[in-house]
């Protein structure tokens, strides 16, 4: 009992003693800070918020092996669809599942009208489908950025005359547009690519402005101009970062759309030629049979494009919600 | 000569309303490795002397007129490139919000090795070097690993510390901070104060501390500027102005400080607010809320000085 009374008594004294020195002395720079957890690499943490929904992680792994099945096409693919010395007419409309006549092959999705193996031709066309989707959609975000920071950046008259356009470019429907554009141009994967970047340009262009715009009033662009940056600096590399969330999201929806269109475009004989049919081609290709009851020349690059263009619409989707905190529940 | 000499500077801002003088014939001087504190209340026209010194100004707003000699050179008016050159290395501002004054989407060590970078020809083990000397003199622990930090993953007052360290980095003759404490917890804004305060000692920077807290500078400042509406009612050494304040709204914002006399009593807090800069009133500004104000307050007070003071006052205190 005196023992811990004693103990207390000296205790508080000492603390007292503390307290003078502090007072003498001013207070002590911060020493140590509480440990803060090891941070995560933002790229994991984005994974991880990811990985939180399971239609996300579904359209994700879809996603993976649609884009392994295109690059590996030439590799994986039972036949080359488009070497003339491998396909024979002789064995034009197999159904699937039925074995070629030497016995040999097993044609699981049967075979087209010209005696192509359909799964070899559905993974060419996957290859070529899902190309022209990325390949535009990066184009269109790499000319739609630069345009909208170029608005941003010097306002005014600029500004009004890029945003002008885009209004216009927005205001016309795009299916319209590209078919103009390849009307006049003419087929080509050259000339699809280039109405496909045509008639997306602008969405990038109006979000990355927007997004500019709001990143510029923020307090560190004013402080990274007090620190004597130029203005072209702060603008590619303070302000383009930070509107990328956003952009990321823009470009998988983006690429979604592009697949459809330029499906669409191939469908009604336009976009690709014979040459390098993508999956809108072999869909139009088979319509002919359709009615005489051979459906998978027609049904099968159908249900490839639609699990294509499912799983990248998905993943786009749960792309926005891992990016903004704010949405997740 | 003094390293600062602001004279009769005018910002205004050009809104839809009319013109609002945001700063009114601002003058004052600077000496280098000298503290100059800036009080004033909200609209006080504090930050706009902040951001017109280092040309932040964004229309719709502007610097109308004056001079501001920074080392003998006339700036305003200066090219675009002049302003590169000279912020960040000579001059330096740290924000009022630290969580907003970092860029969120780079580590801490990028941004600062970008000030250092963008104005030498250092190769990027001394610029490395740098950062990390800089990040020591401004008390952060473990400056190495803070470097691969994003600024989320800091504390308020770590983040202020970057902020300021970023500021230092060049060893400016001038560095503006507006409120850089307002946003932090008490105990960390004492440590902020005295840091900034042996920084500016050891390196012979001048400071422009600008606060809406007259006991924050009372320690920290050598001069002191008094502000309201625009105007810079009050000017003068720091220990003379608090203890014999001439202008009765200098009185006033000593008067609602805290106390040990007037504890457990209500504070004192001058009656009415400040006026809106669309609308002030004709002549003295603080007029209508003072207890002097007489007939002839309808007219704009002259600067009165005897050299070492000076005020704006008919009916000064004293």
């Amino acid at each position: 009992m005196n023992l811990a009374v004693l103990k207390g008594g000296g205790q508080y004294r000492r603390t007292t003693m503390m307290m003078n020195d502090l007072d003498a002395k001013a207070i002590p720079p911060e020493r140590a800070e509480p440990p803060v957890a090891p941070p995560e690499h933002p790229m994991r943490l984005l994974a991880r918020r990811y990985l939180k929904s399971r239609v996300g992680t579904a359209a994700a792994i879809l996603f993976l092996l649609i884009t392994l099945i295109a690059i590996f096409a030439p590799v994986i693919a039972p036949q080359d669809p488009y070497d003339l010395t491998k396909v024979s007419i002789m064995e034009a409309e197999r159904h699937p599942g039925e074995t070629s006549a030497d016995g040999r092959t097993v044609y699981l999705l049967g075979t087209d009208g010209a005696g192509r193996d359909m799964l070899s031709a559905i993974f060419y066309g996957l290859r070529i489908s899902l190309g022209i989707g990325v390949i535009s959609a990066l184009a269109a975000l790499g000319i739609g950025t630069f345009m909208g920071l170029l608005a941003a950046h010097f306002g005014g008259r600029l500004d009004a005359i890029i945003m002008r356009v885009v209004d216009v470019q927005l205001s016309l429907p795009t299916i319209l547009v590209a078919l103009v554009l390849l009307a006049v141009l003419g087929q080509g994967v050259d000339k699809t690519l280039m109405a496909l970047v045509l008639v997306q340009w602008a969405i990038f262009a109006r979000n990355v402005r927007g997004a500019a715009l709001v990143e510029r009033g923020k307090e560190y662009i004013e402080a990274a101009l007090g620190q004597g940056l130029p203005a072209r600096r702060i603008m590619f590399r303070h302000v383009l970062p930070n509107c990328m969330a956003p952009l990321i999201v823009t470009t998988t929806n983006q690429m979604a759309n592009a697949i459809t269109l330029e499906a669409t475009m191939s469908f009604l004989g336009i976009g690709l030629p014979q040459t390098q049919p993508s999956l809108g081609l072999l869909i139009s290709n088979g319509f002919d049979y359709m009615l005489s009851n051979q459906y998978w020349i027609s049904v099968f690059p159908g249900v490839a494009l639609v699990l294509l263009v499912v799983s990248v619409s998905l993943v786009g989707d749960r792309l926005r919600v891992a990016l903004n905190p704010k949405l997740d529940s | 000569m003094a390293l600062l000499e602001v004279n009769d500077l005018v910002t205004e801002f050009h809104t839809e309303d009319g013109v609002a003088r945001a700063l009114d014939n601002v003058s004052f001087t600077l000496e280098r490795g000298k503290v100059l504190g800036i009080v004033g209340e909200s609209g006080s026209g504090k930050s706009v002397t902040a951001f017109s010194l280092m040309n932040l100004i964004d229309p719709p707003g502007r610097v109308a007129s004056g001079e501001i000699l920074f080392d003998g050179e006339e700036l305003r008016g200066a090219s675009v490139q002049r302003w590169s050159e000279l912020r960040g290395t000579r001059m330096a501002m740290v924000f009022q919000d630290p969580m907003m004054s970092l860029n969120p989407v780079m580590k801490i060590g990028s941004q600062l090795a970008e000030t250092v970078s963008i104005h030498t020809k250092a190769t990027r083990a001394e610029v490395d070097e740098r950062v990390f000397q800089a990040l020591k003199r401004v008390g952060i622990p473990a400056p190495r690993e803070r470097m691969k930090s994003y600024p989320h993953e800091l504390s308020g007052g770590m983040r202020q510390r970057v902020a300021i360290a970023n500021a230092i980095i060049n060893n400016p003759d001038l560095i503006i901070a507006d409120e850089p404490t307002t946003a932090l917890d008490v105990t960390i804004q004492a440590q902020i104060l005295y840091e900034m305060q042996n920084l500016a000692r050891e390196s012979g920077t001048a400071l422009i501390w600008i606060t809406h807290d007259i006991s924050v500078v009372k320690d920290l400042a050598d001069d002191l500027c008094v502000m309201y509406a625009g105007r810079i009612v009050e000017r003068g050494p720091v220990d003379e102005v608090i203890a014999d304040p001439q202008h009765p709204y200098t009185r006033g914002l000593i008067d609602s400080l805290p106390h040990a006399e007037n504890h457990g009593r209500r504070l004192y807090s001058i009656p009415g607010a400040t006026p809106p800069l669309l609308a002030l009133p004709a002549g003295c500004s603080f007029a209508p809320r003072c207890t002097r104000a007489g007939r002839i307050c309808k007219q704009i007070p002259p600067v009165v000085t005897d050299g070492r003071r000076e005020h704006r006052c008919f009916h000064p205190l004293g």
